[in-house]
Parts: C-alpha cells; structure tokens; sequence
C-alpha cells in the first residue's frame, strides 16, 4: 500500500454535498479488470461535454469550461475540498483509485459515506474530515493558487497564511498509512488467533462449518 | 449494565481480535462474489501467492455485466464479456463455487443469497457491493466494501472494522392499504436524509416492519445504504425462520435446530441503549416518487416538486437547483405530471416473486400507455423467473406490452446494454437516482413495483388505486 506523510499541494473546490461514486467514476469504467489508469475518466460525466468510454482517448475530448477542475488555476491541484457525504453510493474502490491516478492525494470534506472513506486508506489517499465551519471558512478563504500543507504524523493542515487545523483520524488507520502497510500482511500476523477463533466458533455454530 | 443491541450481539460473536485504538479484527461468515469488484483482488491474491482462507465461505455469480435477452449468444460487449470470463477464469482457479450465467441459480447477487440459504441469519456477511445490506434483513451483519477488502477477506476470512453506532428506527402503527416496503423505506430516507445513517448500523423495528414479508424486509434494508449506513438490520422472528427452513444452503436436521435456538436471540434485548432512535408513524406514509437525483429528494405520489426557496441552507438550496435542472422539472411541478418515457421493474431491491405480483396484479387486463417507449421486467434471479412463469405473471407483462428478460442487474446501473438515453425519464424500482445511473443523462424516479406498473400503464405518475377502469384492455 502506498504511504502518505506529508503532503503541500494545489487545492480544487468541488462545491457540492452528496458527491456520489457514480459520478466519481461512471459504472461504464467498472468493466476494466485492472487497477490502474481510472485517472483520465474522473468525474467524466461533469468534465466532458461527450459520453466517456472505456478505453477511449481522452486527450482530445470536449472539456466541460465550467466544470472546476477544467479551469486553469486548478490544474495540478492534489487536494479536494468538498462538501458532506463525500463519496456516497456505490462500494467501487474505482472512485480512489481514479483520484488517485488523476493526482489527488487528500481530501477535505465534513463527512464521507463510510464504504468510500475506508477505501481511500487502502489506496495511499487521505481523507480528512474538519468541522463543517472549518470547511466553509476553506471555501470562503480559496484564492487562485491556494495551498494547504497537511502532516499525517502531526495530524495539521497548515494554511497559506500560518493557520494550523489539528484533524483527527483512527491512530490504526494513521499508523498504516503512515507505513504504507499491507493490510492483509498485518492480519496474517493473528493467524493464530482468527483458527482459535473458528474451533470455539464451530463448537457453538457448527452449522457455519460444513465446508465439505 | 445494560442489554445489548441486535448489531451488538452481532458484533461481539465475530470480534477475533481487538486493537487497543478500538478496531477489531471481525471473523466474516460469507462473502459473496461478483465479476465487477473482484478480479483485482484475484489479481492480488496471485501477485502475492496467497490462496482463500477458507474457500467455501465464498460464492460468486455474475450478475452485473449479464444481457438480459438473447443469453445464449453470449455477451457482445469484448469489455463486459471479458470481465465474466475472468470470474468464471477466477473461480475455476481458486476453486469457489459459482453460478455462471447458464445456471437456473443465476442471479443478482442480493437475491441470490437469500433465496440459496446462502445468507443466514447471524452471519456477518461482505460483498464487494454496497448493497450487501439487504441481508440485513435476516439479521446478518451484511455491509459492502471495496475490493481491497474483498481480497483480504478472500486471504483471512477476516475484515479490520471499528464499529459502528446504533440508530434505531421505528416504523410504529399499520401501513395504508397499497403502501409498501419501497414506500417505508424511501420515507425514512426522506425523513432523515441521505447521510442520516453514515457511521451507524439501522435497525429496523416497529409494527409496520414486523409485518412485512421477509421479501419485503429485504427490499427495506437494502436501502439503509441510501441513507448512508453500511448495514441495516431486522430482528429475528417467525417470519424470518419459515423463510430459511429448507433452503438449499439452510442447515439440516440436529444443525437446524441448533441454528434455530441461536437465531431466536437475535433481537435487541428490551434495555438495549441505541444512539439514536428515530420514529415514523406508518400511516403517515403514503406510495413515494423520488424527483431529483439523491434519494432522499422524496414525495409522495400526490405531492408536487418542492422549491428550492425553502430549503434550510445554501449547500441544500444549490443541490436542489442543480437537481431540478438535470431531471428537467420545475418547482411546484405535480408529480402526477411527470411524464415516463421507460419503466424498469428490476434490481436487488425489487425483483423478487412478491415485487413480480404487485406489478403484475396492477397490470393484469392493463396495457401499456402509447407514450412509453419500453417497460423491462428483469427477475431478480432464473429461480424467480420461472417460479413467475409457473404462476402466468410473464404472460400478463408480455400481454400488456411489456418486456420478460432475463436476470441481472440490467438498467438500475445499466452497465449492460439496457439504459436511458440522455433526458428520458424513467420509473424504475431500484435504488439509486443519481445523475447519470440508468444511462447518461437519463432521468430516474424511484417508486415501488406497483407504482412502476402503474406508470408504464398511465404514461405519468398515478396511485394505482386511482387508475380509471377505461385504461383497461
């Protein structure tokens, strides 16, 4: 898994509540078996003016002018700042990994849906969660190349004028992103415990172990 | 100290290890597998030479790429086709069973577990799909994850969780006659909103939800995901397990009657403590339409497009704006008003045999209105599907102009040939009517089976009570 520490970067605003992982990454996308490459059909439906296919050439595509990641002060922009209920909907791990691969390394919201919250730590992107005052004043104070600069150890967004925003986040979920840790490594560590687990299990619900 | 709640109960039976910042390391029962969320995690299992913890814990069966017509050709789509084969690829591999796209037993996942006994009561239950929640129904901890997690539930039979608060929803009082568990469910979701579940377990409880039919109870929890919580749950009772005795799956005999005596504890304990609890009076509830493009942008089938003007705040305000304009509405517009170009009578949250008669008991002697242009009838699974064809129900959908199509996921997210083109709108009994969903541009209202035959009979919204006598054939 990739790891995340420190990270200064180009914020974009996406002023909307209920962003949901259809339009992160429309379902015509989630017929790809591979992992990566999801990057250019990130919010497809808002940021073309056509109808995005998979596998398609995206480099000479109508833009959507009004869509803000098309205009220009965004562009190289690592940081999102939405609004509540980020990522509701569908369970696609497609929705990361296509704001990974487009460049997004963490985001900024007052809520996320939980499936998509969970799947931004297995794939290198933070998801940081401020007050939904904290996240007005970020959208009010937004000017053409505003920075934020986040620590993971410290857990701070530092903001261009010296402002410092504490977040909280799981001290497990901080500790594997900070490592870049293989989840399924850590668990195989308990293998032990998850047998001793099933024996005294089976003795209560043998149902649940007629494997044969 | 006091009792614990049903999603406490659950909890506790599966925790295999706990962390000292409060995660858990929580032992999964079932995990149900899909040609969409899973060849990377089959890829990854590969790339580091792992192999399933415990391979019979898993069944698979593909279901969103599936055509639902012409199935013996095969998919056309290379992409789509691709995909199914690499799960059938995969199964084969690893050795898990599968249902593939020929087998009677196919189907959408959700209604394919518990129709096998494949999902039961007590079991936590992972699927790498959001809507993993409708085996709440049968009180199984069931919530959908990605696929990072799919493979390392594939590799340890385990998922690291922290667990979730309990929100307790009580739906008190009978429903209406012609109300159902659609109409409950968009309701709540309407009452509390779209994020009103995030970071909670619902529990479902309450006259009105005790009376429903374990079908009906699925399509319930189901939708607990739309209101942002990853896992929706009823209790336990009779109902629950006459639904189970003799399934495929179900246990047998001495392990029938073992299962029964614990499946009878799941309930939560009468001095159980819940977060939060949330009240609904059912005969408040009447058939609901969804007009805009979250779920929670509900009304009920009498009621008009709400203003903009009177929302709370000004992220509220601008999403409603935002949503009137794609569906093309105006504020104040009547519901009855709106005109359909499609129905679809489909998906895990309504394609089961009872959703299947309430359509076909509004439509019998009906025909289809001139104005809508197709009305899919997707069965949930081949099961369902000839069990609707033994009872005639195909014949009255097929007699009224209708289309009888195989079983899949088909237009609720339309990633096989069935979708909306770009500004139609449909009545669709699924469970996301989000921008884009059926089909780019496509316009979706949710309602129930019985307002979606309506519909496709009136060519606009109507209670199918009131459906005049003179549109019948």
């Amino acid at each position: 898994m990739k790891a995340f520490t420190q990270l200064t970067g180009l914020v974009a605003p996406l002023d909307r509540a209920n962003v949901d992982t259809d339009a992160i990454i429309p379902k015509q996308f989630l017929k790809s078996i591979r992992r990566a490459g999801f990057g250019p059909f990130l919010f497809d439906e808002w940021r073309y003016l056509d109808r995005g296919e998979p596998e398609m050439d995206c480099t000479h595509r109508p833009l959507n002018p009004d869509f803000v990641l098309n205009q220009p002060q965004y562009q190289g922009a690592a940081i999102l700042l939405t609004r509540e209920n980020f990522g509701c909907g569908s369970s696609r791990e497609h929705a990361p990994w296509a704001l990974e691969d487009y460049g997004f390394r963490a985001i900024i919201a007052p809520s996320y849906a939980d499936i998509f919250y969970n799947n931004c730590f297995k794939n290198g992107v933070l998801p940081i969660t401020l007050t939904s005052a904290q996240v007005d004043a970020l959208f009010s104070e937004l000017r053409p190349g505003y920075r934020l600069s986040i620590d993971l150890e410290q857990q701070t967004i530092v903001t261009p004028v010296g402002e410092t925003l504490r977040f909280n986040i799981d001290e497990n979920r901080r500790h594997r992103l900070l490592n870049g840790l293989d989840d399924i490594a850590l668990t195989l560590r308990y293998a032990d415990k998850i047998r001793a687990y099933e024996q005294q299990r089976a003795a209560r619900a043998p149902w649940l172990f007629r494997d044969a | 100290m006091a009792g614990k709640t049903l999603y406490d109960k659950l909890w506790d039976d599966h925790v295999v290890h706990l962390e000292d910042d409060g995660s858990c390391l929580i032992y999964i029962d079932r995990q149900l597998l899909h040609e969409v969320t899973s060849p990377q995690a089959f890829d990854g299992l590969r790339l580091n030479g792992r192999q399933p913890w415990r391979v019979a814990r898993n069944l698979a069966v593909a279901d969103h790429n599936v055509p639902t017509d012409n199935r013996a050709q095969g998919i056309s789509d290379p992409i789509s086709r691709l995909q199914v084969d690499t799960l059938d690829q995969n199964c084969r591999e690893f050795g898990i069973t599968e249902f593939d796209m020929h087998d009677i037993r196919q189907g959408i996942v959700h209604v394919i577990g518990p129709e096998q006994g494949a999902t039961l009561p007590g079991m936590t239950v992972v699927c790498g799909d959001s809507h993993t929640s409708t085996h709440g129904a049968s009180a199984a901890l069931a919530f959908g994850i990605g696929t990072s997690e799919v493979e390392h539930a594939l590799a340890t039979q385990c998922l690291v969780q922290k667990k979730a608060k309990n929100l307790l929803i009580k739906v008190n009082g009978r429903t209406r006659p012609g109300v159902t568990a659609k109409d409950i469910i968009l309701a709540i979701i309407g009452r509390i909103g779209a994020a009103g579940g995030v970071g909670h377990s619902i529990e479902f409880a309450g006259e009105a939800i005790q009376a429903l039919s374990m079908e009906g109870r699925m399509t319930v929890c189901n939708m607990a995901i739309e209101a942002g919580a990853r896992a929706g749950l009823i209790a336990v009772d009779q109902t629950t397990i006459d639904y189970y005795r003799g399934r495929p799956y179900s246990p047998k005999g001495a392990d029938w009657d073992a299962a029964e005596r614990y499946w009878r504890t799941l309930h939560s304990d009468a001095d159980a403590i819940f977060d939060q609890v949330v009240e609904l009076s059912a005969q408040d509830i009447k058939p609901q339409v969804t007009w805009g493009t979250t779920p929670d942008m509900v009304v009920a089938v009498d009621g008009v497009v709400p203003d903009p003007e009177h929302a709370s705040d000004g992220v509220k305000r601008e999403g409603m704006r935002r949503a009137l304009q794609y569906m093309g509405l105006q504020a104040g517009q009547k519901i009855g008003d709106i005109r359909l170009d499609r129905v679809f009578i489909g998906s895990c949250t309504n394609s089961r045999i009872e959703d299947l008669r309430a359509a076909a008991a509004v439509t019998k002697g009906r025909r289809k209105a001139a104005t809508v242009k197709q009305v899919l009838i997707v069965p949930g699974s081949g099961l369902v599907k000839r069990q609707a064809e033994a009872e005639g129900l195909h014949q009255i959908f097929l007699d009224a102009g209708f289309e009888w199509r195989e079983p899949g996921c088909s237009m609720c997210l339309a990633m096989n040939a069935d979708r909306l083109e770009a500004g139609e709108h449909c009545a669709s009994t699924s469970n996301r009517n989000f921008e884009g969903r059926q089909g780019y541009g496509g316009r979706t209202h949710l309602v129930s089976p019985a307002l979606a035959a309506a519909a496709a009979i009136a060519g606009h919204f109507i209670d199918p009570a009131e459906l005049p006598a003179e549109e019948q054939a």
